[in-house]
């Protein structure tokens, strides 16, 4: 058994295996590199070499017709992250605290209001951020909201931000917190593409960027998720409420709100 | 010759209670999301659960089962003990404490990522740590595997080896290098996310390294299977192996061709150019073939089997069979499982048609029909074969054992083939919940219903071995006599060597993952743009 070689092409299993190895591989390769895409009606290609790289799955630039569409809207440009601001430092919440003062009219002196503003107490650091890049950069507007933003800084943002997470959340005066959730919030809608709402904003889990909705009023809730419905607002990344709220009818509306007005 | 049985007989029970402990998980999760169960809980047990279960079954029980059995072979076919056993206990080691630090972050709900990962999703390290952990035990054994056998054949320059080793070490090789594709994807890209030196992962480069583990990584569960089939099978039946040299191209094309096909899971992924999809189907249809010849070879040898007995006639002989013999039954479902699991799985890896069942609830049809059914039985039938004399107390009770594998064998048909037909029908799979008051679900409650009933009859064909394995523990002492394998019609004197070593294959193997997937990897590895924001899953509550 030892004095055959193995390696060698007098060996015929060797070169049987490689050979047939080969052939499949070589034919395999001018089938799906060449002739395939070559075959192919809607792929626009120019020659062998255009079809193997695209074949190969080489990134190609899109041929423009005209240029890329443009939206007559603006949209969000920040990129959110799950790690994003969880680390705030003291400097940073007591500069944030002294910037609040403009804020309190609104928001309540401790980031609860009762006038149907948000309340900003005890809310995710990069949230806040994002939402206030947004009323800057336009993709988020509000009347009364948007000139509070228009002239701040990136530092300022992330000031405000910060006191606010540090804030504690106060329970509203609506607390109860053996409301039963309605079923979106738990199972979401399949059949409508939705996902339970405590997927992303807490109770499930929470995703990168999803606001906590508990105590908030209903009033409020009510009025985001109509403006995701409409498009009045748009500045959620990768539509990713507006494709929920179009989808909910405005019984499941209502309920949502007054179950996270409810919530702690 | 068993010298080492406390080694083997570890790694049995081991893998046999996870396994026990992954099952009860299965048939919970077959009854929370069918129609039988009024929704109340939260969604997050579900995915949590689906997590331990395809870890503990993926990675844990059959890694388990193919080093104990492995051991066995080298012990029984080479006929001397074990060379390295404190290594193979220090692999054990390895392998059942990964298990449990996977195991405890799944539990705590801090990584239901499912045992496939899915990037972006990123969970607990310790979750992938443990996974890393029962890979490096694995690997112990596969270096125990190469060790013995070289030594064996310094020792024996004459002698072919014999077949069961031979495959053995086909399924080692086999599993060393395709769990390479997970290792780097977990080592590379996962961990440092998990660990939060980056926040970012390049999603597309990780499931093209998955793609690498995960087809080859359900051959290396089948390699113990096709040793049952090969080396016990025609032993038990008190016939003959029909051929040796058949036997062993069959383990060779697997350790060729097994592994460079893997993107066949990734047809629907935009990340990789359709001229690769199309070369890895290809090869994926010559996978088919080492199958086929095992089907045709195991036919036959069934056949000598038979007429050996007075069987006759062109069909006749099947009835000549012993079927009282467990053996024999647990093959002939086996093998039926295959042949429905082996054609579904043609469709799967078919560019076109696959777009019409992917990631629906056919998939888990099929590789529950495969693993699951063909595959496991197996496993059963190795353990009720090797226990008497690993344990040196008899098994006695055949009525019971033909009762678990049959109704195993239901179980499984009752539950995948309920799954294939939802899964035409469109039914997603991997979801906690569906609306089944919703008319466009509602047709695909009875059979979704029809299949928890299945996943209830495995439970009990589940309990039953364990009645079978703890029964023959406490059973009366009996001397099984020397652990034997099958006899070839011919017995091979001399063989040539390339059926007799692994460099060639190993080559070929090697080469092909580069022809394959070379270019793939490499572009991704350069291209940037590639990354995208990781999800950490329980990150924050
Ligand atoms: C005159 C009242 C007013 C003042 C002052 C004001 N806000 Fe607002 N703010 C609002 C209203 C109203 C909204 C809700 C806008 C909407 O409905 O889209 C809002 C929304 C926000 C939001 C988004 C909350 C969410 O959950 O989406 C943030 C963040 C915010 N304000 C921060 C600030 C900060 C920081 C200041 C101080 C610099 C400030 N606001 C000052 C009225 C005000
Ligand atoms: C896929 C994750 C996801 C799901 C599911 C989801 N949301 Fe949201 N939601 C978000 C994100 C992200 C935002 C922040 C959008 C932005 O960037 O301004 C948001 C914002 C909101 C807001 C505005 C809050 C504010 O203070 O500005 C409301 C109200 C809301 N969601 C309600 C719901 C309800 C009700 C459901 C269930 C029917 C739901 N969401 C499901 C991700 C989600
Ligand atoms: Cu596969």
């Amino acid at each position: 058994m030892s004095e055959q070689k193995l390696f060698s092409f007098r060996n015929p299993w060797f070169g049987a295996s490689v050979g047939v190895s080969g052939a499949i591989a070589v034919l395999a390769a001018l089938a799906g590199l060449i002739w395939l895409p070559m075959v192919q009606p809607d792929l626009k290609i120019s020659g062998i070499w255009d079809a193997i790289c695209s074949a190969a799955g080489v990134p190609r630039t899109v041929p423009r017709s005209g240029g890329a569409q443009q939206p007559d809207f603006k949209t969000s440009n920040v990129v959110m992250t799950s790690q994003m601001l969880t680390h705030p430092d003291q400097v940073s919440i007591g500069r944030g605290a002294t910037l609040a003062q403009r804020c309190a009219i609104c928001h309540g002196p401790q980031g609860v209001s009762d006038a149907n503003s948000p309340n900003l107490a005890g809310q995710y650091a990069a949230v806040t951020y994002k939402e206030l890049n947004d009323f800057k950069a336009g993709a988020r507007v509000n009347a009364v909201m948007s000139p509070f933003a228009a002239n701040m800084g990136n530092r300022d943002m992330l000031d405000l931000a910060a006191y606010y997470s540090f804030l504690p959340r106060v329970p509203s005066s609506h607390l109860n917190d053996n409301a039963p959730a309605p079923q979106i919030v738990i199972t979401g809608a399949p059949m409508r593409n939705i996902a339970p709402c405590g997927a992303c904003h807490g109770d499930i889990d929470i995703k990168a960027g999803s606001p906590w909705l508990g105590g908030q009023s209903a009033v409020y809730i009510k009025a985001q998720l109509k403006a995701f419905a409409s498009g009045g607002r748009r500045n959620d990344i990768s539509q990713q409420m507006r494709n929920i709220a179009r989808q909910m009818t405005a019984e499941e509306i209502d309920a949502v709100a007054l179950y996270y007005e409810a919530q702690p | 010759m068993l010298i080492n049985k406390r080694l083997i007989l570890a790694h049995f029970w081991l893998a046999f209670v996870v396994f026990g402990l992954a099952l009860i998980l299965g048939a919970w999760q077959m009854f929370v999301r069918s129609p039988l169960n009024a929704w109340h809980f939260n969604p997050e047990l579900y995915y949590r659960s689906v997590t331990a279960h395809g870890s503990a079954m993926g990675y844990v029980f059959p890694t388990l089962i193919a080093m104990g059995f492995g051991y066995a072979i080298t012990e029984s076919a080479l006929e001397k003990p074990l060379i390295g056993t404190r290594w193979a206990w220090a692999g054990f080691a390895l392998v059942a404490v990964g298990a449990v630090v996977a195991m405890i972050p799944v539990s705590i709900g801090l990584a239901s990522v499912l045992y496939t990962f899915y990037p972006p999703m990123v969970g607990n390290p310790f979750y992938y740590i443990g996974v890393v952990m029962v890979v490096v035990g694995s690997w112990i054994w596969v270096a125990l595997m190469s060790i013995n056998l070289s030594i064996w054949k310094r020792e024996n320059p004459e002698r072919p080896v014999p077949l069961a080793m031979f495959a053995n070490v086909a399924g080692s090789y086999l599993w060393g290098w395709t769990a390479v594709g997970a290792a780097l994807e977990i080592i590379f890209l996962i961990l440092p996310v998990a660990l939060g030196l980056k926040s970012t992962i390049d999603a597309g480069l990780a499931r093209v390294f998955f793609s690498w583990t995960l087809h080859a990584i359900v051959y290396f569960w089948l390699i113990p299977t096709y040793i049952a089939y090969y080396t016990i099978f025609p032993r038990a039946i008190g016939g003959r192996l029909y051929s040796d040299a058949m036997a062993r191209i069959s383990f060779i094309l697997f350790v060729v061709v097994a592994m460079p096909i893997g993107m066949h899971h990734l047809f629907a992924d935009p990340q990789v150019g359709a001229g690769f999809k199309f070369m890895h189907s290809v090869f994926t249809g010559l996978v088919a073939l080492p199958t086929l010849l095992t089907v045709f070879t195991i036919c036959a040898s069934a056949e000598i089997a038979s007429r050996l007995r007075g069987g006759s006639g062109a069909f006749g002989w099947v009835r000549a069979l012993p079927w009282q013999n467990p053996i024999m039954l647990a093959t002939a479902l086996s093998l039926v499982m295959l042949g429905f699991g082996g054609a579904g799985g043609l469709i799967n890896m078919s560019y076109q048609l696959d777009a019409s069942i992917h990631n629906t609830q056919w998939i888990t049809g099929h590789f529950h029909l495969i693993f699951g059914g063909a595959i496991v039985i197996m496993y059963f039938a190795i353990a009720y074969d090797l226990w008497p004399h690993l344990t040196g107390r008899a098994l006695e009770n055949f009525g019971l054992m033909r009762a678990q594998l049959w109704l195993w064998f239901i179980g499984m048909i009752v539950t995948t083939f309920p799954w294939h037909y939802v899964g035409i029908l469109g039914m997603p799979r991997r979801m906690a919940f569906y609306d089944y008051a919703n008319p466009a679900i509602s047709p695909q409650a009875f059979s979704v219903a029809i299949s928890t009933v299945g996943g209830l009859i495995l439970l009990i064909s589940g309990v039953l071995f364990f009645v079978v394995l703890i029964r023959g523990q406490m059973a009366h002492r009996s001397e099984a006599g020397a652990y034997r394998f099958s006899v070839p019609v011919h017995m091979p004197e001399r063989i040539p060597v390339a059926l007799n070593s692994f460099g060639l294959w190993l080559a070929l193997m090697v080469g092909l993952t580069v022809v394959n997937y070379g270019y793939p990897i490499g572009q991704l590895l350069v291209l940037k743009e590639t990354n995208v924001p990781a999800v950490y899953v329980g990150a924050s509550r």
